[in-house]
């Protein structure tokens, strides 16, 4: 909950700076929390990858990585949206994303594919989305969090970056989950470990809060899950090379990231 | 920490229990920016200890002096008797929740959130459900603190009794039950997964330190608690813990904080009552002793009434809460969630708690009234506050 009222609050001054009308039409509605999304720690792995000319990403998560089959399926979810984003910015980087969605997994279930994954992929960054299905099913908190930082120690034997991923805003079911243990859980061991979180509940709140996309609307279309997913995508690509630039300041070696924020504006 | 005197009602209990309940029922609407002012935000512990500590003053001071008057059989039949109503209030509220939860099941389709609409996969086996809901195990979000009562109310009987022979040795039980808790991690389980969002057995400690101060520990503790370095060790303890709690909003500032107190002091454990929640309210509770003193002017002004009424009828106040916050949430996804709109229902909310708090007091004073000499039973529960 902490962190829907800094979302909110930093979404309010977000709306002062840059709302204009006719916003939610283009691109730049993602941008919109951008603010919320930045990167405070190095990704060192995924900075001499990149310098290297190929970037190999994993993003293991459960149901909310990907998008039913009617909707699109895993081609419209964010992973492969991702992967487009990252080839935009980083040109002549070959980029792989895999992703690993199972759905009704905890986060302690996931480890398991983390490591499987790791051994098997060598990934230079592993995007790992948990924490719904922790919330839902109601596991112990301190039991989630030791999955945490179990993932985390595989992540660090395979040489391998981190990036967590929290859950979605979801305003219909949000007073009858209890997530808040679960997000601060998230933030801690992130700042613990110094490990970058796409704080994606807070993006989503300050996206429903701006009207960028309605997210308590009941609908069988799939034209809002697309652009949120291909939002999530962008914004998370920009995380990713922000993250490589700072990995890139303590590595030697060139990079291909000269436009920052080109595939934002 | 009032201190305690054997007569005569501290309306300080009161005012603090019915702010608690305010607070409770604005942090229970999701995505409220009014929530804001709430405790919370401002250091480590939050609505949930000083409700939980005035329920047990409150608890041990009426159950107290009917354990005196008529025995220690007849005070625990009506310390169960109750328990029984709170019991029934929290399926009560179970059932308000299934409806809310039956309704967007049947009229919520996107597919943005396949994975978020699994919460609603319990709707297809409401037999395990209902049991599971029935035996305290299954407790859907914003639906713990009763059962934590609950429990807790259901064990004064013989804490009271202990509290009442030997003091010292009762505090030393709890703060040891609450040890053991920690150390070989006791629980309650829950369903389907987990175990209690609140431990009883940790949150507890609070409830029978708030019992044992009734019963004259307050006056024991007044003169440490009223020093001079304590006071300052309080404030100091207050603004560090604000000086945290900032960090949680600006993650850019929690860089200023050292490693070796991240490693110390996180997770900061709401189940388990964190030691430093504990000493959060510990402190709050002290300079409250020293700027509200029993006979503070304010206390009999109009102004203060409204959470005073409140306070005064926690349970039903606590349960309107929690029903009104499910209303809140559904009117801000249904109708507008702008900010407007959250001060809206958070007023209006706090309104209605308080007409349901008056409409109660004044149907009290009416039986009152109609059954003449049996009147007292139902005044000394009022004076003496509902436990």
């Amino acid at each position: 909950m902490r962190v829907l009222m800094a979302a909110a609050v930093a979404a309010m001054l977000a709306t002062a700076m840059f709302a204009t009308p006719g916003l939610a039409a283009d691109e730049g509605a993602c941008f919109v929390a951008s603010n919320l999304v930045q990167a405070d720690f190095a990704l060192p792995h995924t900075a001499a990858a990149i310098a290297e000319k190929r970037l190999n990403v994993a993003v293991i998560g459960s149901a909310s990585s990907t998008l039913p089959a009617a909707a699109g399926g895993a081609p419209k979810a964010y992973p492969a949206q991702l992967e487009a984003s990252l080839m935009r910015r980083l040109p002549g980087v070959a980029v792989k994303v895999t992703a690993h969605t199972q759905t009704r997994e905890t986060a302690a279930d996931m480890v398991k594919t983390l490591r499987q994954v790791l051994k098997d992929e060598k990934p230079d960054l592993v995007v790992w989305q948990t924490g719904t299905v922790d919330a839902m099913l109601g596991v112990d908190p301190d039991q989630f969090q030791s999955a945490l930082g179990g993932g985390l120690d595989a992540l660090r034997e395979g040489k391998a970056d981190g990036v967590f991923m929290n859950m979605q805003y979801s305003p219909r079911t949000d007073s009858m989950v209890a997530m808040g243990p679960y997000i601060d859980a998230m933030r801690f061991i992130a700042l613990q470990r110094e490990i970058l979180l796409f704080d994606r509940l807070g993006v989503m709140n300050a996206w429903n809060e701006m009207k960028v996309f309605d997210l308590s609307a009941a609908t069988k279309k799939n034209d809002v899950a697309e652009r949120v997913h291909d939002c999530i995508g962008r914004l998370l690509s920009r995380l990713i090379v922000d993250g490589a630039k700072l990995g890139h300041a303590s590595n030697t070696g060139a990079g291909n990231m000269d436009h920052p924020n080109k595939d934002i504006r | 920490m009032p201190s305690a005197t054997p007569t005569g009602r501290d309306l300080r209990l009161d005012l603090f229990r019915g702010l608690a309940l305010w607070l409770i029922f604005l942090d229970h609407i999701p995505s409220n920016m009014v929530s804001w002012i709430t405790i919370r935000n401002y250091g480590f512990s939050d609505a949930t200890e000083i409700f939980v500590f005035i329920s047990g003053y409150t608890a041990a001071f009426v159950y107290g002096r009917e354990m005196d008057n008529r025995g220690v059989l007849v005070a625990s039949a009506r310390i169960l008797k109750r328990v029984w109503q709170i019991y029934v209030a929290h399926i009560f509220l179970f059932v308000v929740y299934m409806a809310e939860i039956a309704y967007v099941a049947s009229s919520f389709d996107n597919p943005l959130y396949s994975e978020e609409m699994g919460i609603l996969n319990f709707l297809k086996q409401p037999d395990v459900t209902m049991v599971q809901a029935m035996l305290l195990k299954f407790k859907p979000a914003n639906m713990d603190v009763l059962p934590l009562y609950i429990v807790l109310l259901a064990g004064l009987p013989p804490m009271l009794w202990l509290l009442k022979r030997t003091p010292t040795l009762a505090l030393a039980a709890s703060t040891a039950l609450y040890a053991a808790a920690w150390i070989f991690g006791w629980n309650l389980p829950a369903y389907p997964k987990g175990t209690w969002f609140f431990n009883p057995l940790a949150w507890q400690l609070l409830f029978v330190f708030g019992a044992w101060c009734a019963l004259g520990g307050a006056e024991r503790i007044a003169p440490f608690a009223r020093s001079r370095p304590v006071f300052w060790l309080a404030v100091g303890y207050l603004v560090f813990a604000f000086a945290i709690t900032l960090t949680w909003y600006l993650p850019r500032v929690g860089s200023y904080v050292p490693h070796w107190l991240t490693d110390w002091m996180y997770p900061i454990d709401k189940t388990n009552l964190d030691v430093l929640r504990f000493a959060h309210f510990v402190a709050l509770a002290i300079l409250t002793l020293r700027y509200v003193p029993r006979d503070w002017p304010p206390l009999a002004s109009p102004w203060m009434r409204p959470a005073i009424v409140c306070g005064q009828h926690s349970l039903e106040i606590f349960c309107s809460g929690v029903f009104l916050a499910f209303a809140a949430h559904f009117a801000m996804v249904e109708l507008s969630d702008g900010l407007g709109m959250q001060i809206l229902v958070s007023t209006v909310g706090i309104a209605t708690m308080v007409a349901v708090a008056m409409l109660i007091t004044w149907y009290k004073n009416v039986e009152g009234r109609k059954h003449g000499p049996r009147q007292t039973p139902a005044n000394a529960d009022l004076a003496g506050g509902e436990a």
